[in-house]
């Protein structure tokens, strides 16, 4: 015990001691979680458009009211020909441009029917898409307002409510992700760099012919790294409960076993990686692009899994990154107990246990 | 008592016959030097006494213990510092020392009486991050952390090299008090120098060995009378001598040259005369004895 606890206290030496990884363990978590909880957002708010309006009627003067009285949107510009539409766009000053047709009171009245086009600058399709659906939106209210009195035969009206997320704030998406991949890149990246260091520094050398037996040698080194990802995972369940307003419907307690557990199928892979890696530089490769792309790109994180096609579905099963999305979603939005996530977890479960016999059975107590 | 037994140890590393064939016994607390150039495969033996490597072939103990089934053992009782400065380089002089101590089962204060002429020396830095101590220090260090436990056996890869003479001089005195204390230990070398120092040497290149015996002994392995040849112009010299056409070996050895010949009915007086014919003045040639680094020479040939 006497050693295990010098080996431990060697290790948070080192960690305190160098800078680039106070860096990375503390300095990021908080960045990317601020980055992604204000900056990267799906959300629009005060888009710029510009209107151009053929007809200067009762019925449009009220849409354009209607639509800059909203939050979504605010009138940069009020242009007179379709030929601005196009320099308008290229100056990059708006984003949209809503263009009402001729007598459009008129023909809405007599023919039962108006045309507004709604053109939107498409460099970013994302934004593109929400502008349009968002003005359709308002002019399907504004349908329905007139059209109260008259009843139609035969209307379907679709009621839509989103659930867990009823404002459709983006946050809510991206701090499960983030969690997962400061947990993952902590976890994993550090602790396979903090032993193929010891590689390179010529000291496993010294280790290996000592007393210590592997696994303690192993459990040394992931011990301070397990304490350290727990302090993150608090700081950063404390950032978006106390500056996203973001719920935690379910147990805490819960949260905090799944969490490490996640944080200990990381651990597993990081000591794995260390064990086919010599030097840093590669262990820190082998991190990024093995565990990190994966982590971003098919954990569901950004990117629906359902819309994938077959095969990264298939393989986004065996990215432990995506279960434990799928677990603290379900804890954090739904409030769900063990019962509805216990498959989840035991998945995790199993990888875990299956990373940690590999890492054991791989570590080296000789030299090549 | 054998403390270290090595027999028919062969290793290969992919095409490179790293050691073939190696045997020999190091008697308890001797101290006991493996001399060679670089690549001549004196490490690789050290990481197989260590338990580090795998043989090919052939078997070894230290200390009793087997180095393949008993590696535990082993593991509890040597005390290893590699070629390379391996301790932690952030951490202080004290830290290191005391982590060494931890992991072996033991404190600073237990066997302080072990590593107390050395560790005296390096003690004022005891604050001083290990990377910030300079060469002679650093080893000092290294083979205090090796030292702590009190260990059977010691190996110390190429523990001088990279080191001021000032600093190998008393590296060596501390060799030689610990060996007083009982300690059996196996140092590698490329310094000739040294091999003096050690109580039997082995001479190693290319994975063989050349010889084994004591220092003294070694060198009268020599076979023929061996000549210090000086003048005005060293390299002119050098060249000269390799030019003559009955020489057998020609070293530069500090400010002279060493010669032989392979005449046996050499005369230096003829040798002066022809390096007269080439120019060259002030020649002084005398006989002088073989040293190891003249052996190593001969044999290595």
């Amino acid at each position: 015990m006497k050693r295990f606890i010098g080996f431990i206290k060697k290790e948070f030496y080192h960690i305190f001691r160098d800078r680039r990884s106070l860096f990375i363990l503390f300095g990021m978590p908080i960045a990317q979680i601020l980055l992604f909880g204000f900056a990267i957002t799906n959300e629009i708010n005060n888009v710029d458009i510009a209107i151009l309006d053929h007809s200067k009627d009762a019925t449009t003067t009220e849409i354009i009211n209607k639509i800059s009285a909203s939050k979504y949107f605010s009138i940069k510009q009020i242009i007179e020909k379709e030929a601005d539409i196009e320099s308008v766009f290229q100056k990059g000053h708006v984003k949209a441009v809503l263009n009402f047709e001729k007598d459009f009171s008129k023909n809405l009245i007599k023919e039962h029917r108006a045309t507004v086009q709604i053109i939107t600058d498409a460099t970013d399709p994302n934004t593109a898409n929400t502008i349009s659906n968002y003005v359709n939106a308002i002019l399907q209210q504004y349908q329905k307002d007139v059209n109260k009195d008259i009843t139609i035969v035969y209307q379907i009206i679709p009621e839509t409510r989103m659930v867990y997320n009823p404002e459709l704030k983006s946050v809510y998406m991206f701090v499960p992700g983030v969690m997962t991949i400061i947990l993952m890149l902590v976890s994993a990246m550090m602790t396979s760099i903090s032993i193929t260091r010891e590689k390179e520094l010529g000291t496993m050398e010294i280790l290996l012919v000592s007393p210590l037996k592997p696994f303690q040698v192993i459990i040394g080194k992931v011990f301070p790294y397990i304490f350290l990802s727990i302090i993150n995972a608090v700081v950063i369940v404390m950032l978006s409960v106390f500056i996203f307003k973001m719920p935690v419907e379910g147990s805490l307690f819960l949260l905090a076993l799944e969490s490490i557990l996640f944080i200990i199928s990381a651990l597993a892979l990081g000591i794995l990686i260390s064990t086919i890696s010599a030097t840093q530089q590669t262990a820190m490769m082998i991190s990024l692009m093995g565990l990190m792309l994966p982590v971003i790109l098919l954990s569901g994180f950004i990117f629906p899994i359902s819309s994938m096609p077959l095969p990264l579905q298939v393989i986004s099963n065996i990215i432990p990154a995506k279960w434990f999305i799928i677990i603290i979603k379900g804890i954090m939005l739904k409030g769900v107990g063990l019962q509805f996530i216990w498959k989840e977890t035991m998945i995790l479960l199993g990888m875990t246990v299956f990373f940690i016999a590999l890492s054991v059975k791989k570590y080296k107590i000789r030299l090549e | 008592m054998v403390s270290i037994s090595v027999k028919h140890i062969s290793k290969s590393y992919k095409s490179v016959n790293a050691l073939q064939d190696i045997s020999f016994e190091v008697k308890e607390g001797e101290l006991f030097g493996l001399i060679g150039p670089d690549g001549a495969g004196k490490t690789t033996l050290f990481r197989i006494l260590t338990t580090l490597l795998f043989a090919d072939e052939g078997t070894a103990t230290v200390a009793g213990f087997d180095v393949v089934a008993d590696y535990k053992s082993i593991r509890n009782s040597v005390g290893y510092m590699p070629g390379k400065f391996s301790l932690y380089q952030d951490l202080t002089v004290e830290e290191n020392l005391d982590f060494f101590a931890t992991i072996f089962g033991t404190t600073i204060e237990e066997n302080y009486d072990l590593i107390k002429d050395i560790y005296v020396q390096i003690e004022p830095f005891k604050n001083r991050r290990a990377g910030k101590l300079s060469g002679g220090m650093k080893q000092k260090l290294a083979l205090s952390c090796a030292l702590i436990h009190k260990p059977k056996v010691l190996f110390l890869d190429e523990p001088t090299t990279g080191v001021d003479p000032v600093s190998r001089k008393e590296f060596w005195d501390m060799l030689k008090r610990l060996q007083q204390k009982g300690i059996t230990i196996l140092v590698s070398t490329p310094y000739m120098d040294e091999a003096a120092l050690c109580d039997r040497i082995a001479l190693i290149q290319d994975g063989k060995i050349l010889e084994i015996d004591t220092p003294e002994a070694i060198v009268k392995y020599y076979p023929k009378p061996i000549y210090n040849v000086r003048a005005n112009n060293m390299y002119q010299l050098i060249n000269s001598l390799n030019a003559y056409e009955h020489n057998h070996s020609v070293y530069p050895f500090g400010e002279f040259v060493h010669y032989t010949d392979n005449r046996t009915d050499f005369n230096p007086d003829h040798l002066k005369a022809y390096l007269e014919s080439r120019n060259l003045s002030n020649i002084h040639i005398e006989k002088t004895i073989a040293t190891i680094e003249d052996t190593f020479m001969e044999l290595a040939k």
